[in-house]
């Protein structure tokens, strides 16, 4: 039977912490979601492994994720530091293997810095090109420009499954399915996406598909690189060290097999465990349950805030996770983000790490308000009042 | 009034209030009560970089005394500019390198600024400085 969002809370304690002497309410979980009772009390009894044991527990959780995304085999995930080093990882090694001067990589204006940066560095070490897929006003990705921003020199297309700003779910089968038309290769960064609803990398057919561990109630450090297996084979190592090789002489090392090829070093074993325990945690509470409950919120909250005078929503797409990106007019959101931490309520402001998105937008950066199954209308209410008293002050 | 016994006004001032909300209320205030900067003297080379929001501050040496004037786009962050122009405004050079500002830690604001926050704020209080510093050396 499924628990009561009362009962759900009580397994999240930083839910009942004090801030400022109020109580906490956090609307920062595309930041950060907090972590349930249960990773906790597992990741204290971590420790107490033995090695044995330990190389168990972590294929065992290799096996529960390969589970989570549906993934064919458990070689083709691979446990990284978070989407960051993720695509990090594919940007060194896929660019090694197949990027060579004059090809490009395309990448859309809603990414995160994580999913621009690696891909720059690829273009300038290869001396590649990196084009742009743009956006509607509303936030949608222009699908309609793909074909012809696609061309014989494309290597690879990256993208986000959903936007950490906009909030704009991406219709990710579809933009795969024509990059695959023009033999593109797509990776997809699920950062934003896997909390929310089934991620499933053989329907979507994926070539890469990364996330974090943070953002799914996991601890920080840990994070997958899902890889299809005849590409993975194809690229070069990323790193090189321990466990990852099959022979090493100086004259000649060979490496290990998938996915340990791309393991150097001892591996974030308690990270993997922990991982691996959220997503069964997210599953007990039931994709269905979180994207409802979690699609109620947004809506709760949209139409609450756009009742307040002069406020705007940055990204309207019919399509969105529970991100609500927002200006109010003549108020800079740093100063309502710093009036609304006093208050108790935990909101992120400024860029979010996008930039090149911002610049789209005409902006400097916005007020982030993102919702988790955990959060409660009093919370919303809570917040809307509180925005609506700082506009006061200010604009009044 | 000397700068310590501006400080000393302003902790004062602030100590009615024990909601952060009040003591905010009371910056804006400040912000708002700013004179405007000269649109020509927000160059980038009176930017302040190292917070999130823009803070442009000018400097001008009078008699040997130096006066301020600042702006920013966020309303908090002007608001604290207007606090330490208010403090250092027609104060003798050397005494404004000498300062010690313990007004921040008093009112609450070095706890209640983030690492990057409270940089921001360091960054306006050595640009002030960098300022007297300038003009000191000039009197000489």
């Amino acid at each position: 039977m499924q628990k009561s969002i009362d009962e759900l809370r009580k397994d999240f304690p930083i839910l009942s912490q004090k801030v400022y002497g109020k109580p906490l309410i956090y609307l920062d979980n595309g930041a950060t979601s907090q972590k349930p009772l249960t990773i906790n009390s597992n990741i204290h009894r971590g420790v107490h492994f033995l090695s044995g044991e330990m190389t168990n527990a972590y294929e065992k959780a290799r096996a529960t994720i390969q589970k989570f995304i549906n993934a064919k085999l458990s070689e083709e995930i691979i446990f990284t530091k978070g989407a960051t080093d993720s695509i990090n990882l594919v940007a060194f090694s896929f660019g090694e293997r197949f990027v060579n001067e004059g090809d490009e990589i395309i990448v859309s204006e809603m990414e995160h810095h994580a999913n621009i940066i690696p891909w720059q560095i690829l273009c300038e070490r290869k001396k590649a090109i990196l084009k742009v897929l743009p956006i509607t006003d509303e936030g949608e990705l222009i699908i309609s420009e793909l074909g012809s921003l696609i061309t014989s020199k494309t290597k690879l297309l990256a993208v986000a499954h959903t936007s950490n700003v906009l909030g704009t779910i991406n219709p990710i089968k579809e933009i795969i399915e024509q990059a695959h038309k023009q033999n593109v290769p797509v990776l997809v960064d699920g950062s934003q996406a896997i909390l929310h609803s089934k991620i499933d990398v053989i329907d979507l057919d994926a070539d890469f598909y990364v996330f974090s561990g943070h953002k799914m109630y996991a601890p920080t450090g840990i994070g997958i690189l899902y890889g299809k297996k005849e590409l993975l084979n194809k690229i070069p190592p990323y790193q090189g060290g321990g466990d990852m090789v099959d022979t090493v002489s100086f004259e000649k090392t060979t490496y290990a097999e998938l996915p340990f090829k791309f393991e150097a070093g001892t591996s974030n074993f308690v990270g993997a465990v922990a991982l691996a325990k959220a997503s069964e945690y997210i599953e007990s509470i039931g994709f269905e349950f979180i994207s409802e409950r979690e699609h109620e919120l947004l809506h709760y909250a949209t139409q609450k805030m756009l009742e307040i005078k002069g406020l705007k929503i940055y990204g309207t797409s019919k399509k969105k996770s529970s991100i609500i990106s927002f200006l109010v007019e003549n108020i800079h959101a740093y100063d309502m983000g710093l009036m609304l931490d006093k208050m108790g309520i935990a909101v992120r402001t400024g860029s979010h790490c996008a930039q090149p998105l911002m610049k789209r937008l005409g902006i400097d950066g916005t007020i982030r308000a993102s919702f988790s199954f955990y959060n409660t209308k009093e919370e919303i209410d809570f917040l809307i009042k509180g925005i609506e008293r700082i506009r006061k002050m200010i604009n009044d | 009034m000397t700068i310590n016994e501006i400080q000393d006004e302003i902790i004062e001032e602030f100590s009615v209030f024990d909601d952060w909300m009040d003591k905010y209320e009371y910056i804006i205030e400040f912000a708002k009560g700013l004179p405007t900067i000269d649109v020509n003297k927000k160059t980038p080379q009176n930017l302040i970089n190292g917070c999130q929001s823009k803070v442009w501050l000018d400097a001008e040496l009078t008699d040997g005394k130096l006066s301020f004037t600042a702006d920013s786009d966020a309303i908090i962050t002007k608001g604290v500019v207007a606090l330490l122009v208010r403090i250092f405004n027609e104060q003798p050079a050397k005494d404004i390198l000498n300062s010690d500002l313990y007004f921040i830690e008093k009112i609450g604001l070095s706890q209640n600024l983030s690492p990057t926050r409270a940089n921001g704020l360091l960054s306006m209080i050595k640009r002030i400085k960098s300022y007297a510093l300038a003009f000191n050396s000039l009197e000489k």
